[in-house]
């Protein structure tokens, strides 16, 4: 912008007054502007009502061996997959294997039977096929994620397509031998 | 493409020479001269578009999260002021926003009528500025609906039965206004996608009132043009500081209601939610209608083959319209009060008159307050069409200052040589 021509001939000993009046005046208004913007965006984030502690009991009791289920936590959904013994095999087999996101079988379920999953591709949010028993469950006998292609193993490890890491364990812990509560 | 550019910024004058934005800018803002004598009520007008711009962004922010449906509207507002993250500090601001607009503006249009603002040349200004204030009345009523509270239902009800005082097709634009047998849903539905939709209008319309005040600069106390550079000064610094210090001011005043009174303009009813079955005793528009209610509830007369009702929403109407014809009704060639003895009372009284509406529409209209009413109605529109013509030929002015610094330096001619110089540079 071009420089204003009042300020060419102002005084010295007025000029550091000047300064620090337009400067604070500036900051104030910084300031100000700043407040005004902080309540605006934050009144996007989570209100109270969603933010409300949110956790899910499964009873875990009427599945099958080798069969599983979706639940809904926190609009999300979750897979809780009671393994076959030999999906329990294939999975720790596979745990030296050339994996995106190195994990054990272990580390992933605290009971070898029980897989609890967050059911989202990791790549871009869609839910994998898998659950139901018609569904195709890729090549690793896992999940499949039709959006683009990801395949998950026996214990929700991404083997295969572009997703960038495992399927992610929730939070969860047995109340009772056969009840969890997610969350 | 121009070379002769001012910018020296490569990328500035890149664009400019494009688009030429920088040079709108710097004419528009930094060289446009604005009268030297200007007073604090010229702030006014900058005050009202800051206002624009809070209730257009805290009311994108409320659509995210209210519920245009007559099962939630009301309950979605209750939850925006618990549950959302200071839901309470957007719904206070734009709720006050609203009260804060039609002061800044009551207060700007006063400005004009004082110091014949609407005169040649600026009476398409005046016009479009006439104009700007219908649209924000419809725009304050459609957005008062939106709680769903008893005033919301009752006063969308008032509303749209005006219509129904148009003979023959009046009662066929309620229903197609109601979108039903009454007002319900559809109505609540339909009011809340046009409370969207005009305040861009009034972005234009506000546009269109910029420009025209761009082409006619701005009138001053005085009311005597400006005869050249020594009687103006840039708009910017100037302007834009002294416009800061009365925002300033004016959002403290505003900060003021919503922090520690942010009820104090609204009704208590309007927290009960809406009840098709149930007026409440004390229903009241809001306060910025009052002056306007009050001339509508004075009719209680039919005049020949106009009932009492119709006649209520012509004058209604015919209160804000008669400002359009203003421009000509008012035959003084003196702009400013300052220099007419006698329209400068005249409009102290008209003020007071409508103060005094003001007030009658807040009361019931019985007694004395209906008589009040019906004698400052009658003044009210006597002020345009008997007053002001009679006093443009009456009046004797004072004798006017032949140009704007001639009050202060005591003489038409250039000011000292260094300031007038300095101005002529940029």
């Amino acid at each position: 912008m071009a420089d204003n021509p009042a300020s060419a001939d102002t005084d010295d000993e007025d000029a550091g007054r000047r300064d620090f009046l337009v400067l604070a005046a500036t900051a104030m208004g910084a300031i100000g502007a700043a407040s005004f913007v902080w309540p605006l965006i934050q009144s996007m984030n989570p209100s109270a009502e969603v933010l409300a502690l949110s956790t899910t009991e499964v009873d875990l009791e009427p599945i099958e061996s080798g069969q599983a289920i979706t639940i809904v936590w926190q609009g999300k959904p979750v897979f809780v997959r009671r393994r076959t013994a030999a999906e329990i095999a294939t999975a720790k087999k596979d745990d030296s294997a050339d994996m995106r996101d190195p994990q054990t079988d272990a580390e992933r379920a605290e009971k070898p039977e029980w897989l609890v999953l967050i059911g989202l591709c990791t790549h871009l949010g869609c839910i994998p096929l898998g659950q139901k028993a018609t569904d195709p469950k890729g090549e690793y006998g896992g999940w499949f994620c039709p959006c683009h292609g990801s395949h998950y193993d026996t214990s929700g490890r991404i083997r295969r397509g572009p997703a960038p890491t495992n399927l992610p364990v929730p939070p969860y812990a047995y109340l009772e031998d056969n009840k969890i509560l997610i969350g | 493409m121009s070379t002769d550019s001012q910018w020296k910024n490569p990328v500035i004058r890149w664009v400019d020479d494009r688009l030429p934005i920088f040079t709108y800018l710097d004419h528009e803002y930094q060289q446009f001269p604005m009268p030297k004598n200007l007073n604090y009520f010229w702030n006014f007008g900058a005050l009202a578009s800051i206002v624009l711009v809070v209730m257009v962004v805290t009311g994108i922010m409320l659509a995210m999260q209210y519920t245009p449906h007559v099962d939630y509207a009301f309950d979605s507002v209750e939850r925006i002021m618990r549950d959302v993250n200071y839901g309470w500090l957007l719904r206070y601001i734009h709720m006050n926003g609203g009260s804060m607009f039609f002061i800044v503006v009551y207060i700007h249009i006063f400005r004009g009528l004082y110091y014949g603002s609407y005169k040649a040349p600026r009476e398409l200004l005046w016009m479009l500025g006439v104009a700007i204030l219908l649209l924000m009345m419809a725009t304050a009523f459609l957005g008062y609906v939106l709680p769903w509270g008893q005033m919301s239902y009752w006063g969308a009800t008032v509303i749209t039965k005006m219509f129904s005082a148009i003979p023959f097709i009046g009662d066929w634009i309620v229903t197609l206004l109601w979108g039903g047998f009454s007002v319900d849903n559809a109505t609540l539905n339909r009011f809340f996608s046009l409370h969207y939709l005009m305040p861009f209008v009034l972005f234009g319309l506000v546009g269109m009132h910029v420009v025209a005040l761009h082409v006619t600069k701005s009138n001053n106390p005085d009311g005597v043009e400006m005869n050249g550079p020594q009687d103006s000064v840039p708009f910017h610094p100037y302007f834009t500081a002294k416009d800061a210090v009365g925002t300033g001011f004016f959002l403290i005043f505003f900060a003021y209601f919503v922090f520690f009174a942010p009820n104090f303009f609204g009704e208590a009813d309007n927290y009960i939610e809406a009840n098709p079955l149930q007026t409440p005793p004390h229903i009241v528009p809001e306060w910025y209608f009052l002056p306007f209610y009050a001339i509508l509830r004075s009719v209680t007369v039919d005049f020949w083959f106009i009932s009492a009702k119709l006649m209520g929403v012509i004058l209604m109407f015919g209160a804000t319209m008669i400002l359009f014809v203003l421009p000509w009704l008012d035959t003084s060639k003196v702009r400013s009060a300052r220099y007419r003895p006698i329209y400068k009372f005249v409009f102290w009284i008209f003020l007071a008159d409508c103060v005094m509406l003001g007030w009658v529409g807040g009361q019931l209209p019985e007694g004395i307050p209906l008589i009040m009413g019906q004698v400052g109605t009658v003044y009210y529109f006597a002020h345009f069409v008997i007053v002001l013509p009679v006093l443009g030929w009456i009046e004797k002015p004072l004798p006017l200052p032949t140009s704007i610094s001639e009050p202060v330096t005591g003489g038409g001619g250039a000011v000292p040589g260094a300031t007038a110089a300095k101005m002529e540079k940029p």
